[in-house]
Order: C-alpha cells, then sequence, then structure tokens
C-alpha cells in the first residue's frame, strides 16, 4: 500500500491541478479567467507528462562521460521532455491567439462576461 | 446549472484517479516506456535515443538531438505552428486603415 | 503604445540588465549541445529582453531597439533558416532534413549532425524571438483607444 502511495502520489497532485482547471473552463463566467483555465489544465498536462519521466537512481538526460551512454537506466527518459518542450511553444501559441480573438471580442461587444456576451450577440 | 458542473468535474476527477491506479510507479526503471526492449522483442525509443544520441550527433544533450535530428519534422511543424500564430496575431489585431 | 516608466532607477536597471539577458540568451542558444537549452528557451529569453525595454522605456524607445516592422522578415528568415537547411540536405541527394548530407564534407558523420542541428536550433531561436515580439507589439497596438 505505501508502495503504490509513493508511486502514485504525483499522479494524483496532477489531477487535482488538471480539475482545478476544467473546473475554471466551465463554471467561471469572465473569458479571461477561462483562458487562465485552460492554461492551467494545458499546465497539469505538461506536468503529468514530466512526472512520468522519472526513474530512481536517474539523472537528467545529458550525457556524463563519466557514466557512459550504454545503459539506459542511469539518464530519465528524454522522448516526453521532447515533446512537452514543443507542447509549451503551441501553449504560447494557442494564448497569443486566445488573447487577440478576446480583444476582438472586447473591441466589437464591450464586455468579456459570457451572459452579458450571450445577451449582446442577440 | 452549477451543480452540474460540479458532478461533471469531480466525475472526471474520479474516473481520472481510477485510471492513475493503472499507471506503472512512477520512477520505475522497469516501467513500459522505459524499457529497452518490449515483451514482442521491438526496440524501445528512449532507450534508443539514450544509447545512440553520443554516437549518432556527438551531442551529450539527448534532448536536444530528439528534438534537431531523430524529430525533426516534429520541431517543423511546431515552428510553422507558433509563426502562424504570430502572423495570424498581427492579421487580426492590425490597426486598421478608416 | 505604452508610455513607459517615470522611475529613473527602473530605466537604468532594465538598461544595464538587456545586454546581459541578450548575452545570456545567446549563450543559450549556442550551449544547448551540452547543456538544457536550444532554440526555443534562447529565442524566449532573447524576445524577453526586448520587451522589457518596451516595457520600461515606452514603446517608442523600444522602436530604436528592434522595430515593430523587422518581426515578420525575421520570422519568415528564421523558419527559411529551418526549412533551408532541409531543402538543402534534400538539394545535396539525401532525405529532408538528413543532416549526413549537408556539403561539409571535411565533418565526419556524428559532426555533420551536430552542425545540422546548430543550424536548425538558429532558425528556431530567430523564428521564436521574431514570433514573441510580434505577439507582444500585436496585444498592446490599440490600447489607448479601448
Amino acid at each position: 500500500m505505501i508502495d503504490f502511495v509513493i508511486g502514485h502520489y504525483g499522479y494524483w497532485f496532477v489531477i487535482a491541478l488538471l480539475t482545478i482547471g476544467l473546473w475554471g473552463m466551465l463554471a467561471k463566467k469572465n473569458l479571461v479567467k477561462k483562458l487562465i483555465g485552460m492554461n492551467i489544465f494545458q499546465a497539469s498536462v505538461i506536468m503529468f507528462y514530466i512526472a512520468s519521466t522519472t526513474k530512481w537512481n536517474a539523472t537528467v538526460p545529458i550525457i556524463d562521460p563519466a557514466v557512459g551512454s550504454a545503459d539506459a537506466t542511469h539518464y530519465i527518459n528524454p522522448l516526453p521532455h521532447t515533446l512537452m518542450l514543443t507542447a509549451i511553444v503551441v501553449s504560447v501559441a494557442t494564448t497569443g491567439v486566445a488573447f487577440a480573438l478576446l480583444i476582438m471580442i472586447y473591441r466589437r461587444f464591450k464586455t468579456l462576461d459570457e451572459p452579458t456576451l450571450l445577451e449582446r450577440m442577440k | 446549472m452549477r451543480l452540474f458542473r460540479l458532478l461533471t468535474v469531480l466525475s472526471f476527477g474520479a474516473l481520472l484517479l481510477y485510471a492513475a491506479s493503472g499507471l506503472p510507479d512512477r520512477g520505475d526503471p522497469d516501467a513500459p516506456p522505459h524499457r529497452v526492449r518490449s515483451i514482442a522483442g521491438s526496440l524501445g525509443a528512449a532507450a534508443y535515443y539514450i544509447q545512440h544520441a553520443q554516437s549518432d550527433a556527438n551531442t551529450p544533450n539527448i534532448v536536444t538531438v530528439i528534438l534537431a535530428d531523430y524529430r525533426s519534422y516534429d520541431t517543423l511543424g511546431e515552428a510553422t505552428v507558433i509563426f502562424t500564430a504570430g502572423i495570424i496575431c498581427f492579421l487580426l489585431l492590425k490597426r486598421q486603415k478608416v | 503604445m505604452t508610455l513607459g516608466s517615470d522611475s529613473p532607477i527602473i530605466v537604468l536597471t532594465a538598461r544595464m540588465l538587456a545586454p546581459f539577458i541578450q548575452l545570456f540568451a545567446l549563450y543559450v542558444v549556442s550551449h544547448g549541445h551540452y547543456s538544457p537549452g536550444g532554440g526555443f528557451q534562447g529565442g524566449a529569453m532573447f524576445a524577453a529582453s526586448v520587451v522589457l525595454m518596451r516595457l520600461v522605456a515606452g514603446s517608442a524607445v523600444g522602436q530604436v531597439q528592434f522595430k515593430s516592422l523587422w518581426a515578420v522578415p525575421l520570422a519568415v528568415f528564421g523558419m527559411f533558416v529551418y526549412a533551408g537547411a532541409g531543402l538543402l540536405s534534400m538539394a545535396m541527394g539525401g532525405h529532408y532534413l538528413d543532416y549526413d548530407f549537408l556539403p561539409m564534407t571535411w565533418l565526419d558523420y556524428p559532426a555533420r549532425h551536430s552542425f545540422g542541428i546548430l543550424i536548425v536550433e538558429a532558425g528556431v531561436a530567430l523564428g521564436v524571438t521574431a514570433t514573441m515580439i510580434l505577439l507582444y507589439d500585436a496585444l498592446i497596438e490599440g490600447r489607448a483607444d479601448d
């Protein structure tokens, strides 16, 4: 049981963060707060991938000449690091486009509150 | 309505907690993503990258080698995505000539 | 258009800090083979130094350092460097982005790959720098009339 908790508590924290982000996207009325919720959601997914790369007694994926590269258990898994490096960039890009769209919405309707926005869009 | 949203989020979290119990232990060196060969005998990608990055590209940083050499198509698409996002922001928010 | 800060201490600190941020960004890009770093991170840091000057000294002074008009051509140039490395190796008889066929015959096989990675990282750094500045300029434009 204690081994199960030690092996899985990192995932539980990530799931807590993910539900917080989902709650922000679903329940908040302000569009900027929805965007912040989406960013929390993305950060939790990135943290999940990074958490799954860990190996006990392993080091960062930069080859140390003293250790060598023959034994793969000496380095943590580098593949999710690469994928998440690009995912962070996509997160920046989506946030930028989302802010641009929010600015356009605000210029047209003069509000970012969702019920008011739905009223004015009729 | 608020209760419905709360139930949706909580049931989603409970489903994820149930699914997380099936994941391999964090830090286990023999977990399926980390192993050198799978049960069927095919090579594991991550272990292959660790063992061959230095000899293939003369670069100790394995993440850089994967980013720009093994998966460079992926990075090309990624750079295109951020470039497109910048251009879209520029075109959306450009001050219109009246 | 932002006006910038009135405090001389903030302006002086940012002016002293910005060149070192740029130098460290270049270090992060060029040392990405041996330590954590690379094109995305170094480009974001370089853009951070430019955005810092725009925030502190105002958009008008920031134009002296990096004109807003340069951002789109620089982003296109960064993408062209990346795609050009692939097209160059394709023109020399290999596959797209196959650094083995880059026309540096005096280098051995792994060193050619290392050189190709450096070219690609430089292209990514240029593209990310220009895109971040482009995003900032686009989002900050027209703030006064809202």
